[in-house]
């Protein structure tokens, strides 16, 4: 039962999203156990963590995509606030489909035409696509954009519900590095009114942009990032990546301000 | 060649064809982005257990094959929707299943001898005028429906797990989607054959895809292609006396194949 309590009496009232002693398991397979978060307002949240250990499920949950029976999750958003991201955008490029109609997806019920889209529609998608730099690509084929412009584009629909907070599962998987600073210096000026919260392997890139990190792998172990930095630079100039993980999975081992 | 548009056997043989055509351009669009070629395949083919049950019974043979394509259909969404991972193994049963079911039925018959092959290349110059107004009608159906719902199709077939979260019912609109390929195949089955109804749904899908950056665009041009491939086999067929739906699947694979080698 560690880490909610201090967290709780601290920050409670900015808190918009409260995992509460969730636990998970696919079959017979324990996926998440016990696990305690809170997503603050303004939040730059990076969840990371081997493969398998969890994150995605994490998210899931907290969408509402997979349910759980075991815990709670406290939400001050409607399910429409929440902006969404997904894993793999990289895979169905043959799709016939353009930039717009991408970012048109992301509209939520209210009035729609007899068919086809309403003006109101398509002017509010070319304005998410204006915000991530885009809209001079809205007639492009999807699968004709790089890696990066697509996952911009991808950013865009999720702004469509002007979500209050935003999950992005492994938005920089097999872009490269122009395209990942692309996407991060992206959420670094969304994330001045929108909460980001983002699933990744490449931390050393993730840890420039994110204010908080939570290491998922079944548990959870949570980090304020400020101090951390402090702590590792002081420590070791050549840090590399896996030192860095594993310091980061250790609950006990790192110096560093963090709420067990 | 003109002179044969004069039969009336003729008329209903373009007329097939071009119906057929838009039908399978729509819904061969959505079963290419879908990537279930396989699943519609499956359903055409056990669509031949509802041959043999109308044979059987005494029962109009469109009427059967509708009704049990669409159980099928269902059947198999319903199999599927929670567990993809087994849709090929399920497919391949339903498949397998519908073709033993109509054989042994069609034996079971007394006196009754149904030449298979007609059934699996059709013969398009004897449509007669009742399956002209069943394709119209189904046609009307899925223009109108794929209108309404365009933007609800595109979601689920483009991105499923988004389409959820923002309340679109995939497994309605899947299954849904299901049925309209049965309804599609059942349509070709007399007219056009199992095997050609597979080839139409494909072949001018895949041509459209390439020239396409939308689904409407798609939908359009896979339309057009049946079409042309459509009427174009059936000149050569009638040109050198050959079977129709065998010189359908041709004249497509031949420009098929002329696309891909100029367009690079």
């Amino acid at each position: 039962m560690y880490n909610s309590k201090k967290i709780d009496k601290r920050k409670q009232l900015n808190n918009i999203i409260e995992v509460k002693n969730i636990s998970f398991s696919y079959k017979k397979t324990k996926v998440l156990e016990d696990i305690n978060l809170n997503i603050e307002e303004n939040d730059f949240l990076a969840i990371i963590g081997p493969n398998g250990g969890g994150k995605s499920t994490l998210l899931k949950l907290i969408l509402g995509l997979l349910k759980s029976k075991i815990g709670k999750i406290n939400s001050q958003l409607q399910s429409n606030s929440i902006g969404y991201v997904p894993q793999n955008t990289n895979l169905n490029t043959h799709f016939p489909i353009t930039s717009l109609e991408v970012v048109l997806m992301g509209h939520i019920g209210g009035k729609k035409p007899l068919f086809g889209y309403s003006k109101e529609e398509i002017s509010c998608a070319q304005n998410s696509l204006r915000q991530v730099g885009m809209v001079a690509f809205q007639d492009t084929k999807i699968g004709d954009l790089s890696g990066g412009q697509r996952q911009r584009v991808f950013i865009a629909r999720s702004l469509c519900s002007n979500p209050k907070i935003i999950l992005l599962d492994e938005p920089t998987a097999s872009i490269d590095v122009k395209g990942q600073t692309e996407v991060y210096e992206l959420l670094k000026q969304l994330n001045k009114k929108i909460s980001i919260v983002v699933v990744s392997h490449d931390i050393s890139v993730l840890l420039n942009y994110a204010k908080n990190v939570a290491h998922v792998n079944k548990n959870l172990v949570y980090h304020t990032l400020t101090n951390m930095q402090k702590n590792i630079k002081n420590q070791d100039e050549h840090l590399c990546e896996v030192e860095l993980l594993s310091a980061l999975s250790n609950k006990h081992s790192c110096g560093c301000d963090h709420e067990h | 060649m003109l002179e044969a548009l004069q039969y009336e056997f003729v008329q209903n043989a373009l007329m097939a064809g071009i119906l057929i055509s838009i039908a399978a351009g729509i819904i061969g669009s959505l079963v290419i982005v879908n990537r279930i070629t396989f699943l519609a395949g499956g359903i055409a083919h056990s669509s031949y257990g509802g041959i043999g049950i109308a044979v059987y019974f005494g029962i109009p043979v469109l009427l059967g094959a509708t009704l049990f394509s669409v159980f099928v259909a269902v059947l198999i969404a319903a199999l599927t929707l929670n567990d993809k991972k087994r849709i090929d193994s399920i497919i391949g049963i339903m498949w397998a299943t519908g073709m033993a079911i109509g054989i042994v039925l069609v034996d079971l018959t007394p006196g009754y001898n149904v030449d298979l092959m007609s059934y699996l290349f059709g013969s398009i110059i004897a449509v007669p005028q009742s399956d002209i107004w069943y394709m119209l009608g189904l046609d009307v159906v899925i223009v109108s429906l794929v209108l309404f719902f365009y933007r609800e199709f595109l979601a689920i077939s483009y991105d499923s797990e988004f389409a959820k979260l923002r309340g679109i019912n995939i497994k309605f609109f899947y299954t849904l989607l299901l049925i309209m390929a049965a309804l599609t195949v059942v349509a070709a089955i007399k007219v056009v054959g199992l095997i050609l109804v597979i080839a139409l749904l494909t072949i001018p899908t895949y041509i459209a895809e390439i020239f396409s950056n939308t689904l409407s665009k798609m939908m359009i041009l896979s339309c057009l292609f049946a079409m042309m491939f459509t009427l174009g086999g059936l000149s050569v067929s009638y040109l050198y006396d050959i079977s129709s739906g065998a010189s359908i699947i041709l004249v497509a694979v031949l420009f098929l194949l002329l696309v891909k080698l100029f367009k690079r």
